[in-house]
């Protein structure tokens, strides 16, 4: 028996003694393997976003960057707080204003979307084809040209300076709708036949049988929802003109800004990094888990 | 009376829809309020000259005709490298997100969290990524991470400006984008794959599918068709209205010889910078317009036959 084929042997009885561990096939582990050098690399920023909050001047200037941390301190999160102390206002403030503001929008958008898109999924209500058709149009227009329009629109409804005016915009989310509608085409009409012949009423039906079936739907886009409204600043930088009514990320931007060729907070600048990403962080596991959760048990189809 | 039958007919017809008329209000409502109007109001507004201080003093069709016949930077340089960057990076960043999607589909439920977590890490950390990763990686000197490794197996024989020249500009940016092009058509899809029913592979099995890549062309994608055309208008409308990344990339802005001046950046140029808002509508509404026929073009493609935009 050549070298070779030793190994191959030995290989061959790894590879079993994995699959047996881990109980995946040989495909997935192939697979696995493939994809673990890309999804490192893919991985990277949100790495260097963990470890840059972590070093100390010292190591924040290097260039090219190291990515990870060689002697880790508390001192960045210790600055943040300090620059914060000194505003009129408390850091504290900001965050309650985004927490409050990120959490009841999203529930908003996937509410009101979910809504919009189960009868023009399953309803052929006249006018459908031309919303659908608006509501498409309407992703394609650069929203830097709407911010004027927009401001008269926030400005003449009189909701300048209100929690009104960081959640009101953006309900209207057509990208929510589009998406939540392409699952909802997915729904058998049988079932939902079926349901009324039982007697379920339009709500009954959309409760019990359409949102079940489009959970991966609402856990994706509450997922994007979040992640836009909680790093959003341009209602903050339009809409109000009360700093105790703007949010965290405003906040942060003012103190990051300019920061390209100066010295001073970068520490707090990269423990800022920290702060903003967290939050979507755990959504996205949150969320995400459900979808994958949830396209385990769904069998109606 | 014909036509008084006709118009009862329809009020007959929409108060037999009444519930799905309220199940659609609220959206409809604030749609209207913060996206239809201003919409309408910034196709408006490209018909006049405005500066956001002075009322708008109308034009008419004076901005298009500019655009068309003499703005040399739209012409020369934004919109022939938007459509080549959106050409590369529109149908690049769609492939690339189904087949990520589908072999991570393969995994099994536990790691497939972590794995997903990896592909979309670049979109969660949105321009903070650019900065870090890839503004070092294709810095223009020596120890750029680039330059340093061709450098160092001999493939060039001086350190390339990747983010400085012209030459090079639009390439990079285009592989910084198609990295980070798991975005929302990728969870959409990831979504729609899982979504697929299990039962359908293994009928597909007993009818005598043998191959995998058979399974995708034959099961996975015809049953998940309303996930593959969500993505795809995504694709097309994110690839066309990119814009940040070579201002990002070059840390100048125009980008330098205007190599990655994209529609978007003139866009802001005309609206944000110079304050003429009525000409940066125009050039919105140019781009609104290209975008929707590139739509079209995909859906003639791809022969789909309903709900197209």
């Amino acid at each position: 028996m050549n070298r070779l084929g030793w190994n191959l042997r030995e290989a061959a009885a790894l590879r079993r003694r994995a699959s047996l561990l881990l109980g995946w096939d040989r495909g997935q582990i192939w697979i696995a393997a493939m994809l673990l050098l890309l999804g490192i690399f893919m991985l990277l920023p949100l790495i260097y976003i963990f470890n840059h909050a972590l070093k100390p001047y010292s190591e924040l200037f290097i260039f090219p960057p190291n990515i990870l941390v060689m002697d880790p301190t508390w001192a960045n999160f210790t600055e943040l707080f300090v620059v914060t102390r000194d505003s009129a206002i408390p850091a504290s403030r900001y965050m309650f204003n985004s927490i409050a503001i990120a959490v009841i929008a999203t529930l908003a958008v996937t509410i009101v979307s979910a809504l919009c898109a189960y009868p023009l999924a399953k309803h052929k209500f006249p006018g459908a084809n031309a919303l659908f058709f608006v509501i498409i149009v309407s992703l394609m227009f650069v929203p830097e040209t709407m911010q004027i329009p927009r401001y008269v629109v926030v400005s003449s409804l009189g909701i300048t300076n209100t929690f009104w005016a960081h959640i009101l915009p953006h309900v209207a989310a057509p990208v929510s709708v589009f998406l939540m509608k392409q699952f909802m085409d997915q729904v058998p009409n049988e079932l939902i036949e079926a349901a009324k012949l039982d007697g379920a009423r339009e709500a009954m039906i959309f409760l019990r049988i359409v949102m079940p079936v489009c959970m991966p739907a609402v856990a994706t886009v509450a997922i994007l929802q979040f992640q836009n409204i909680w790093g959003n600043t341009e209602t903050s930088i339009l809409f109000t003109t009360d700093d105790s009514m703007k949010t965290f990320p405003y906040f942060l931007q003012t103190l990051t800004q300019n920061l390209a060729n100066s010295v001073a907070r970068q520490g707090a600048a990269a423990a800022a990094s920290l702060v903003m990403i967290v939050p979507t962080l755990l959504v996205f596991l949150v969320f995400q888990r459900k979808v994958i959760a949830t396209m385990a048990h769904s069998g109606i189809k | 009376m014909p036509i008084k039958m006709r118009l009862f007919a329809a009020a007959q017809e929409i108060w037999r829809y009444r519930l799905s008329y309220l199940f659609i209000a609220p959206f409809v409502i604030s749609f209207g309020i913060f996206i239809f109007i201003p919409v309408l109001a910034a196709m408006g507004l490209s018909f006049t000259a405005f500066n956001g201080m002075e009322a708008p003093r109308w034009v008419g069709w004076k901005h298009y005709e500019y655009l068309f016949s003499q703005d040399s930077l739209f012409l020369q340089y934004a919109l022939p490298n938007t459509v080549k960057f959106a050409v590369i990076v529109g149908p690049g960043g769609y492939i690339a997100s189904f087949v990520l999607a589908w072999l991570l589909a393969q995994l099994p439920d536990r790691a497939r969290l972590w794995y997903v977590l990896a592909f979309y890490a670049p979109s969660l950390a949105g321009g903070v990524a650019m900065s870090i990763i890839w503004i070092p990686l294709l810095s223009g000197d020596r120890i750029g991470y680039l330059n340093s490794f061709l450098l160092g197996i001999g493939f060039i024989d001086e350190p390339r400006l990747w983010v400085l020249d012209k030459k090079y500009l639009m390439n990079s940016m285009i592989s910084v984008t198609l990295w980070s092009s798991m975005g929302i058509g990728f969870l959409a899809m990831l979504a729609g794959i899982l979504n697929v029913d299990k039962t359908l592979h293994e009928a597909g099995r007993v009818d005598g599918i043998r191959s995998r890549l058979q399974e995708v062309w034959l099961i996975t994608i015809p049953s998940m068709k309303p996930q593959m055309l969500f993505a795809a208008v995504m694709a097309i409308v994110g690839a066309f209205k990119a814009g940040h990344i070579g201002v990002e990339l070059s840390g100048q802005n125009p980008t330098p010889q205007y190599a990655g001046h994209l529609l978007v950046n003139h866009v802001e140029d005309y609206g944000l910078i110079r304050f003429e808002m009525g000409y940066a509508s125009a050039v919105s509404v140019v781009l609104l317009v290209i975008i929707f026929l590139a739509n079209r073009l995909s859906w003639k493609l791809f022969g789909a036959k309903e709900d197209e935009a």
